[in-house]
């Protein structure tokens, strides 16, 4: 076994292969971009082909591959299980899927790993099913976890070497002009998809809205799109906007939002022109309520928000109080809407949102992050992939990625989720080390990091009630009990790479 | 206390749980499902177990099942559904409160 810089035991294949978390930036090093193979498109060529099955043939997807998809329509994703139920109905085996994440609605990927189709798996995270199925140890490698950012280094670095790209399209012509803004199922920004356009040898639109040429905006070019196939519908509206919330009415939430606007407004980086990324939870949408106002009655403007975009950031933008909005994923339909009609709301892909490995990405240009938590333990890492009985049900995201590159990165959680402690010693599996977290903030109260003496000056007259991160958890542990510890098999069903591609954690089957 | 016929107290909401007693000729048995078995099962059982005792209730098969209820949820619960079972009326609350913190 070796072990992390955090402690961690990483068995040794692996440390071998992968390497081991060594600290945020140690493993930044120089490298040579990796880049696709091109089978060019004659004047006279089309790209159409009749169906999903003629793609598959026409891309020579062989036994072996390494397939990828986009997951922009969350749960309203019917690409993935469509053109899987095709791979499997052709017999392919052994496939590396690279999915940029994984939804509910992804279950039926259980047979297709039960019957040797699917035999690698590396995605954001797993949830629901899939998750419950992989932490009971189908699958014979462990999943590889990785950020945002970490797959768009990953595949910019060539770890991952995309043979094929299905990528759903919103819109398409049939030349493989491509945008999320127009068609039936919109969801705006296509930033995890461009990347895999860009780096894959083969790619293929999926569109159920099939657009006169050129199909403009154009935001994945037919310079990188093989073939176009036009089916019935490629995802449900609906689910695209699922588990996007509205402002909550929870006092527990909106009490966590008011603190935490008071943590931002009373730091230094609360000034004309700063930049903030919010999450999509109750209280990480109450915080930007909050934020308006303050940023209203200080006359404070920001001038980016970054990141996945909800309606609650639309409103800033077309209030004025933010100047741009820099999206690499929409959650709802309004942001959609907004990526299409407002010329200050900008799409970008994945490598330039958060990759460790790029020219600069802009998390690097970030002030404030405010993120979510399953756990944090009292060394403030932070795991948002496994519950707390040890089953993968969660998702990195770009976690690690803004903790890391931001100015002052934020958990927000409650105390305690029911009986769950979320304020605990030591967290199932780490995602986010604590080197990256500067302030938890719950609803009774704040912790900040010790290693920010900065902030815990720039606090010390904050009305907000302050803690050690040992006593918020001693407050967890006296509502909830002291929670045993959870007996995990002895297979690897995970591993949770950093954004820099060494391991930082390993989860094992329960 | 007598266990005289089976009886229920508690919903399946989250943070609640339900705790039916059964009657037994002898000893007492724990069934328990629940959200948060993995890290809080010991826990649970421990809490039914000491109200039971407290109520001097020896033979008793219990079904409980768990969505993540506190300690404070379990006790009145349990304690709720020996009354019921054993169809006593006149609550001892000095006595109750005397054992449960």
């Amino acid at each position: 076994m070796a072990k992390t810089e955090l402690g961690r035991e990483i068995p040794d294949k692996f440390a071998k292969q992968y390497g081991t978390y060594a600290g945020e930036f140690a493993n930044i090093k120089d490298y040579q971009r990796a880049a696709a193979n091109v089978h060019p498109v004659k004047p006279g060529d089309s790209k159409l082909l009749p169906s999903i099955h003629d793609a598959i043939v026409a891309t020579g997807l062989k036994d072996g591959m390494t397939i990828s998809f986009h997951h922009h329509f969350r749960e309203g994703d019917y690409v993935m299980n469509m053109v899987m139920a095709e791979i499997a109905k052709m017999g392919i085996k052994n496939l590396s899927i690279a999915p940029s994440s994984i939804s509910n609605v992804h279950a039926p990927l259980i047979d297709y790993i039960k019957q040797g189709v699917i035999t690698n798996i590396t995605s954001s995270g797993l949830r629901d099913k899939l998750g419950a199925a992989i932490s009971s140890g189908i699958m014979d490698n462990p999943v590889i976890i990785r950020s945002h950012g970490g797959r768009a280094r990953a595949i910019a670095s060539g770890d991952i070497h995309i043979d094929v790209a299905f990528l759903g399209a919103p819109s398409s012509d049939e030349y493989g002009n491509i945008n999320g803004t127009n068609g039936k199922a919109t969801c705006g920004s296509l930033g995890y998809a461009k990347i895999d356009a860009k780096y894959a040898d083969k790619v293929v639109a999926i569109t159920d809205s099939l657009m006169p040429y050129p199909n403009t905006p154009i935001s994945i070019p037919q310079t990188d799109v093989d073939y176009v196939v036009q089916v019935d519908a490629i995802g449900d509206p609906n689910g695209i906007a699922k588990g996007a919330t509205r402002f909550t009415k929870d006092p527990k939430e909106l009490l966590i939002a008011q603190y935490a606007s008071k943590v931002i407004t009373a730091s230094k980086y609360f000034k004309p022109g700063f930049s903030f990324q919010t999450g999509t939870g109750g209280a990480s949408l109450a915080v930007s309520r909050y934020l308006r106002q303050a940023m209203l009655d200080q006359d404070v403007h920001a001038s980016f928000a970054l990141g996945g975009i909800t309606n609650a950031m639309v409103e800033l933008l077309e209030e004025g109080l933010v100047d741009k909005l820099v999206d690499v994923q929409d959650f709802d339909h309004p942001s959609a809407v907004s990526l299409a009609n407002n010329a200050q709301h900008y799409e970008i892909d994945a490598e330039m949102y958060a990759s460790p490995l790029s020219k600069g990405s802009m998390i690097n240009q970030l002030d404030i992050a405010i993120l979510s938590a399953l756990e944090v333990d009292t060394h403030f890492n932070v795991n948002v992939l496994t519950g707390s009985d040890g089953v993968i049900r969660g998702a990195s995201g770009g976690h690690s990625d803004t903790a890391a590159a931001c100015k002052m990165s934020m958990i927000i959680a409650p105390l305690v989720r029911g009986r769950i402690p979320t304020i605990v010693s030591d967290v199932n599996t780490i995602v986010t080390p604590g080197a990256s977290v500067d302030v938890v903030v719950t609803e009774l109260g704040i912790a900040v990091n010790p290693k920010r003496q900065d902030l815990i000056e720039m606090f010390k007259d904050l009305n907000v009630p302050q803690f050690t991160i040992e006593e918020l958890r001693d407050k967890a542990y006296a509502i909830t009990g002291t929670p045993d510890k959870i007996e995990y098999g002895d297979k690897v069903v995970a591993l949770v790479e950093y954004r820099d591609g060494t391991i930082i954690d390993a989860v094992h089957n329960v | 206390m007598q266990i005289k016929h089976a009886a229920s107290a508690g919903t399946l909401e989250s943070s609640d749980i339900t705790i039916t007693l059964k009657p037994a000729d002898s000893g007492v048995t724990i069934a328990l499902d629940s959200s948060v078995q993995k890290q809080f099962g010991r826990q649970i059982k421990a809490q039914i177990e000491a109200a039971l005792k407290a109520l001097d209730i020896t033979a008793v098969n219990v079904v409980a099942t768990d969505k993540g209820a506190l300690d404070c949820t379990i006790k009145a619960r349990t304690i709720a559904a020996a009354y019921r079972a054993a169809d006593v009326q006149d609550y001892n609350w000095e006595e109750i409160n005397s054992w449960i913190n």
